[in-house]
């Protein structure tokens, strides 16, 4: 069984299950767990959108 | 005397238990992630890192990725071993079917690799925790 996905939703997964991962390993309450996991995922997502429009930029 | 020997072993037991649960724990949990958490009653933190890794890691695998086996050549295929290597049972149980052997013929098969690799590095991190929490270093 394969899969394709596109480029956005890679990213996008792999920013929520990673955040996830980080949010837990990285914090000792819960809250604090969920705000850096919230935080990781904007990090990642917002990453990559940078890093997206950047190379669309040096492109042209 | 006699008296103080009970006592001296009931305040070892604890250390003794933490001593065992520092082993186990991170065996464990390299092995089936999130279960060095789930054995130390950490049930929600357990399920999530068991979701999360096994998730990626299967994803990795449907997207064609590529799985690493031991090497002794290019430093990028060492690395890409000792991060699939990290995800411990799952690692085992896809070399012994034969997955991940294909050849990486397009991007998305490429990001399956990583997504692998990532699985492997992140369950290392969970492994870690799980130790800390053993040990007492963090609740």
């Amino acid at each position: 069984m394969t899969i394709q996905l596109t480029h956005f939703s890679a990213a996008f997964v792999f920013a929520l299950f990673a955040s996830i991962v980080f949010g837990i390993t990285h914090r000792e309450t819960t809250r604090d767990m969920v705000l850096y996991g919230l935080k990781c995922f904007a990090m990642f997502l917002g990453g990559a959108l940078l890093a997206g429009w950047a190379m669309w930029l040096v492109r042209r | 005397m006699a008296n103080s020997s009970p006592a001296k072993t009931k305040a070892a037991e604890p250390a003794q238990s933490a001593g065992t649960m520092a082993i186990i724990a991170p065996a464990l949990g390299w092995l089936i992630p999130g279960a060095g958490h789930i054995i130390q009653k950490r049930w929600i933190r357990g399920a999530l890192l068991f979701v999360s890794i096994v998730t990626l890691f299967v994803l990795g695998l449907m997207m064609q990725g590529h799985i690493y086996k031991a090497n002794g050549g290019d430093i990028l295929d060492i690395l890409g071993f000792i991060g699939d290597l990290g995800a411990g049972g799952m690692y085992i149980v896809t070399l012994a079917t034969n997955g991940g052997q294909g050849a990486v013929a397009h991007a998305i098969a490429d990001y399956g690799t990583k997504f692998m690799i990532v699985a492997g590095l992140l369950n290392f991190i969970a492994v870690a925790d799980a130790y800390h929490i053993a040990i007492g270093k963090k609740q």
